[in-house]
């Protein structure tokens, strides 16, 4: 996943993170959100990548980059390494969802994840008139996606909720990256093309 | 990749009349070290990179001498103006090890106690004391720290000793190709080839200069033996396959499979010039590496003591130290909160991928190394 400049949910993760916070981000393409994060927030950061165009990336970018396969697991990270663990725009391409959400959260106290919502009204819209949707987050055609994991909010809390894992905050934007409002979840499910949430587990 | 090479170079030669006082308990009452330098220190005295050497290197990194054209140093490609180890920018330095066969003190050298060469009586030298013999160079070149320490291999062992030994000394280590202890399948194959060194009837007890002679057959199988651990068996599959020299079998002992001529030759080659008591010293300088025996094994508590800011990479192919070794050097310093980055690199050359030039590989360390404030 490669991040470009200026996502909006940015600047919705630098919030939650406090100055000096240790970082982990996986799946952290060329280091663009560690950097906008050591820039903004002065917090000390690790990215994991696998791709190697993305580790040279990473690397001329200044950031501290491993590279490694989130599927294996996170297996050179101590528990409770870090204050925060990133999974931004990744979780859908992950096959051991639960596998990746649990290593997250054994080597850091919080864990922010975002990820496309497939039940965004444009998505539902485009499946009912008979083809895959592409937007904003969701930018691949059916055949080149890197996505093998298609779920929406609600599926992702009631995981949240299996798994015993605390959502402290989250945050639904709309393709324009502006925050949606909504009267129940329902509804917010229907109106956001983006979530980020914020995790924890009762220690 | 874009540069060139450092051109014509010529080598130094450095004598120390401080005795140094070795891990294994023995002295060297002064030594000398040879070493060449690359590229022009800085005032500031910021931009040096210290290159360490494998088991078979030495201080001829890069360029080649005037009078021997041909005698291109070890990692040339990558070391030159606008290459990764860019000399317009830093101050490379090249040094071989005590213990070694190319102008350094070491076994073939004469032993002043007695006229004689050292041979069996020169004292086993161990990573560490070669860091400290590096450092008096250092102190000699007026360099109090390294912009980087770098190396492949028993090379990146050094790096990894360096940042452990002399923490305010390197501000980056590069460790490439390395481990931070050996296994015990890399020990078998060290004494598997010390074991054929040993047993040449004309090894003499080490003293075989006396006797005029050198054990070349059984330096010639320790290296053959060492060269298939540094290849990957697909590159070798690529490279000779099944290959006969004559088209056909011919039921004898002779020389028949492309790889069997191959080895032979590199074997030859490599007992034609090097030290056999080198070789004898150079893999137990290997087999006692293990920094973390002085924290239990602990290897955490070492990486505690380093304050570098460290790039490690490793090879897809090498199964002499693999990838999951540079991993446990990463994870020792992970758990530390070090500055780190680590690259697997997809290269078919096995151990030796270190040495070979591919873009990519280049390019992470040009990468690093741009982002080194001077």
């Amino acid at each position: 996943m490669t991040h470009t400049l200026n996502r909006p949910d940015f600047d919705l993760i630098a919030a939650w993170i406090e100055p000096g916070h240790k970082v982990l981000d996986l799946g952290c393409g060329d280091g663009t959100l560690l950097k906008h994060l050591i820039d903004t927030r002065g917090v000390q950061g690790w990215g994991v990548e696998i791709e190697h165009a993305n580790i040279l990336a990473a690397i001329k970018n200044g950031i501290n980059v491993i590279q490694g396969n989130l599927e294996k697991g996170l297996d050179e990270f101590a528990d409770q390494a870090f204050d925060h663990v990133v999974l931004s725009r990744t979780l859908q391409t992950v096959s051991h969802t639960e596998g990746i959400l649990q290593e997250m959260l054994r080597v850091g106290r919080e864990a922010v994840v975002s990820f496309p919502n497939f039940a965004y009204w444009k998505n539902l819209r485009s499946v009912l008139d008979g083809r895959m949707p592409v937007s904003e987050d969701l930018p691949y055609q059916w055949y080149d996606s890197p996505n093998v994991r298609f779920f929406t909010l609600l599926d992702f809390e009631a995981l949240c909720r299996q798994m015993g894992l605390i959502i402290r905050e989250r945050s639904v934007l709309d393709e324009a990256g502006n925050r949606v409002e909504a009267t129940d979840d329902k509804e917010l499910n229907f109106l956001g093309s983006l979530a980020v949430y914020r995790l924890t587990r009762a220690r | 990749m874009s540069g060139h090479s450092v051109g014509a170079v010529h080598s130094q030669r450095a004598h120390f009349d401080q005795a140094l006082h070795l891990r294994s308990g023995g002295v060297l009452p002064a030594y000398d070290l040879v070493y060449e330098t690359y590229g022009t220190l800085n005032a500031a005295r910021s931009n040096a990179i210290l290159v360490c050497h494998a088991l078979s290197g030495h201080h001829h990194v890069a360029g080649h001498y005037t009078d021997q054209p041909e005698n291109v140093g070890w990692w040339d490609n990558i070391v030159g103006p606008g290459r990764p180890l860019d000399t317009d920018r830093f101050f490379i330095v090249g040094v071989n090890n005590l213990g070694g066969c190319h102008g350094s003190t070491g076994p073939s050298s004469l032993n002043p106690a007695t006229g004689k060469p050292w041979g069996a009586d020169f004292p086993i030298v161990a990573v560490n004391d070669w860091v400290h013999a590096q450092a008096r160079l250092a102190d000699l070149l007026g360099i109090d720290t390294w912009a980087a320490v770098m190396g492949g291999s028993l090379g990146g062992m050094q790096a990894l000793r360096w940042s452990i030994t002399f923490p305010e000394r390197v501000r980056n280590a590069i460790v490439i190709a390395a481990a931070p202890k050996l296994s015990a399948q890399n020990i078998a194959f060290n004494d598997v080839a010390r074991q054929a060194i040993l047993t040449d009837p004309d090894f003499h007890g080490g003293n075989y200069y006396e006797h005029n002679t050198r054990p070349v057959r059984g330096l010639r199988l320790a290296r053959m033996l060492g060269h298939i651990t540094y290849l990957s068996d697909d590159q070798m599959g690529e490279k000779f396959g099944r290959e006969l020299r004559n088209g056909s079998f011919g039921f004898d002992f002779d020389v028949e499979f492309e790889v069997e001529s191959y080895l032979r030759y590199q074997g030859d080659k490599f007992a034609g010039y090097f030290d056999a008591n080198t070789y004898l010293l150079m893999t137990k300088a290997l087999d006692y590496f293990d920094p973390s025996r002085e924290d239990d094994g602990d290897l955490v508590r070492t990486m505690a003591r380093t304050k570098a800011n460290f790039l490690i990479a490793s090879f897809t192919t090498d199964w002499r130290f693999t990838p999951a070794r540079s991993k446990e050097i990463v994870a020792a310093l992970l758990a530390n909160g070090r500055n780190v980055s680590y690259a697997e690199i997809d290269l078919n050359f096995g151990h030796d991928s270190f040495l070979m030039e591919d873009a990519h590989y280049h390019g992470v360390v040009d990468a690093y190394l741009r982002n080194i404030k001077l």
